[in-house]
């Protein structure tokens, strides 16, 4: 593995790009640590660190509230994430760009708010096979309450989803098709555009998780023409407890609040109270401010490095690795994708994932073992789990070979 | 430390565990499954005149939880179910706490090893608590998650 590692990317300077990210310099069991785990959480850099740090040392007030100047900073501080939001997903306006808690509360805005006032019996929503729980059970949910039919497009054992199956899916009944733009289980970049097109030409609407997208892809909601994108801060290096829901303004603006409270209303009374205008009409309550700031640090440290860069470093990171773990006996990947974000998710014959991860932590490497938050993945492969190794720009060639060394170590202790 | 973990009994039972079958005339059973990680069993037990005389699993999961359920299996065999009772509060007592592990426990001493990872304990004690069940014939599946 030593002489493949030589073949280190000259054009990203992978090594300037750790030292950003403080969480990386420490040793876990006397070990480096090799953190392969990006795609639960990534790590934070300085920079968002910083902001955090800055916002409550300097800045703290509530928002859009109060006149005097820290209240100003604040305000100005978090709103100017939703204009970095804009540029991010290269939205038309700010006002379509919400704050939520994360990808989860995205969807569930949208299966509460949009789904109670427009599905009813008898419709259709349809979801993937690769789908997280959080985009499926909230539209489960919505089923049982309304009557609608939940539908699944099928994938092929390479992790792929089937579109002709979609499109025969695809119905005057279907109301929304929801879809991972990127599969947190398997890494399969699904081609979201398309599959956009598909449900707009049956009348349905598309909403995108986009939480495992974000931080490897340049996302365009105007050029995907998704209806509903959302994706979470602490997968793009911000901080947890906030994200981002996207959705075209026509759509927001018929659909009713998600939640009461202060920040979304216009005028209170006991007889009749009015709605504040997008997107606060979907902000109830004091929100997350120093996430909301946290998070627009890490939109200008990914967009410094260009997404671009980081998506194409990352391919070479997942081909060498993908070439690594192909050569360990007894190793199959799970998900193969021909498109595919830097993703490793593996089974061993004979070793459970969970014994693997436990000598793979001993030896400083933090990888995901479970079924990921995917059941319907694990049984469509009939695996109760797998380990997954989930890659980012700041991880490196060796540590790759240290995972395959770790993986060899596991095979020697646990058989 | 990961010898201690994964020690050669532990390996012998969690690769090859002992009374892993159905048992047709079992007289209780009781299932057992931990969602996040997928380890899951149906435990069966013989009893007869108040003495356990047969006990066998048939599941699936990591090494930790089988080799544990192939150890207990193993020794449950003759007991009474005051002393299965008792068994478990020892084994409890050994993965949960830092008393000194006592040479009573024989071959389950090895569960000790894994109280250092306290992410595992709950492989170790799920066909603990499973056995529990079975022998309280408990409505609801175990869990130790």
């Amino acid at each position: 593995m030593s002489s493949l590692s030589s073949q280190v990317s000259t054009t990203f300077d992978v090594e300037r790009i750790r030292e950003d990210f403080p969480v990386l310099k420490q040793t876990i069991h006397g070990k480096p640590l090799v953190y392969l785990d990006s795609a639960a959480t990534a790590q934070k850099p300085f920079a968002v660190i910083d902001a955090i740090r800055k916002f409550h040392e300097v800045d703290c007030a509530n928002i859009h509230r109060g006149v005097h100047e820290l209240s100003q900073r604040s305000t100005a501080a978090y709103e100017e994430t939703r204009s970095k939001t804009k540029k991010f997903l290269n939205s038309k306006s700010k006002s379509e760009l919400i704050f939520v808690r994360g990808t989860t509360e995205g969807i569930n805005l949208v299966s509460s708010s949009w789904g109670r006032k427009n599905v009813k019996e008898g419709d259709e929503i349809i979801v993937s096979a690769m789908e997280h729980h959080s985009n499926i059970v909230p539209w489960q949910m919505l089923c049982e309450e309304t009557g609608a039919k939940l539908r699944v497009i099928p994938m092929n054992e390479r992790g792929e989803l089937i579109l002709e199956e979609y499109e025969k899916l695809l119905n005057p009944r279907t109301k929304m098709v929801a879809f991972c733009h990127v599969s947190n289980a398997l890494g399969t970049i699904n081609p979201a555009k398309q599959m956009i097109e598909m449900a707009h030409q049956a009348g349905a609407l598309a909403l995108v998780d986009g939480a495992q997208a974000a931080p490897h892809l340049k996302i365009d909601v105007q050029s995907l023409d998704a209806d509903f994108y959302t994706f979470s801060g602490h997968k793009v290096f911000g901080p947890t407890g906030i994200g981002i829901l996207y959705g075209k303004s026509n759509l927001l603006n018929a659909m009713p609040p998600y939640q009461g409270g202060g920040d979304m209303i216009l005028n209170v009374t006991f007889e009749k109270t009015t709605y504040n205008a997008l997107p606060y009409k979907f902000e109830a309550g004091t929100p997350n401010i120093a996430g909301g700031i946290g998070l627009g640090a890490a939109l200008d440290y990914a967009n410094q490095i260009g997404l671009d860069k980081i998506a194409s470093y990352e391919h070479e990171l997942l081909v060498y690795g993908t070439e690594a773990l192909s050569q360990i006996p007894g190793l199959k990947l799970i998900g193969t994708a021909k498109e595919k974000a830097a993703v490793l998710s593996f089974v061993i014959e004979d070793l459970h994932p969970h014994d693997i991860g436990t000598v793979l932590d001993l030896e400083g490497i933090a990888v995901r073992t479970g079924h990921h938050c995917a059941q319907p993945v694990m049984d469509f492969f009939q695996l109760p789990a797998t380990t997954r190794a989930s890659l980012a720009f700041y991880n490196t060639h060796q540590e790759i070979d240290s995972l395959v060394a770790g993986i060899k170590k596991a095979k020697e202790v646990l058989l | 430390m990961l010898e201690e973990l994964y020690s050669e009994m532990i390996k012998d039972h969690g690769n090859r565990p002992r009374n892993c079958r159905l048992m047709q005339d079992a007289t209780s059973q009781a299932p057992g499954f931990n969602r996040t990680c997928g380890d899951s069993l149906m435990l069966y037990l013989k009893v007869k005149d108040g003495v356990i005389e047969d006990a066998s699993f048939v599941g699936d999961g990591c090494q930790i939880f089988k080799a544990s359920a192939s150890l207990m299996t193993d020794r449950l065999k003759g007991k009474t179910a005051a002393e299965a009772q008792e068994l478990f509060n020892s084994v409890h007592e050994v993965l949960t706490s830092d008393v000194p592990i006592s040479s009573e426990l024989g071959k389950l001493a090895v569960l000790g090893g894994v109280r250092k990872f306290p992410m595992r304990v709950k492989c170790a004690t799920l066909a603990w608590h499973t056995m529990m069940n079975a022998l309280n014939h408990a409505a609801e599946p175990a869990s130790t998650e």
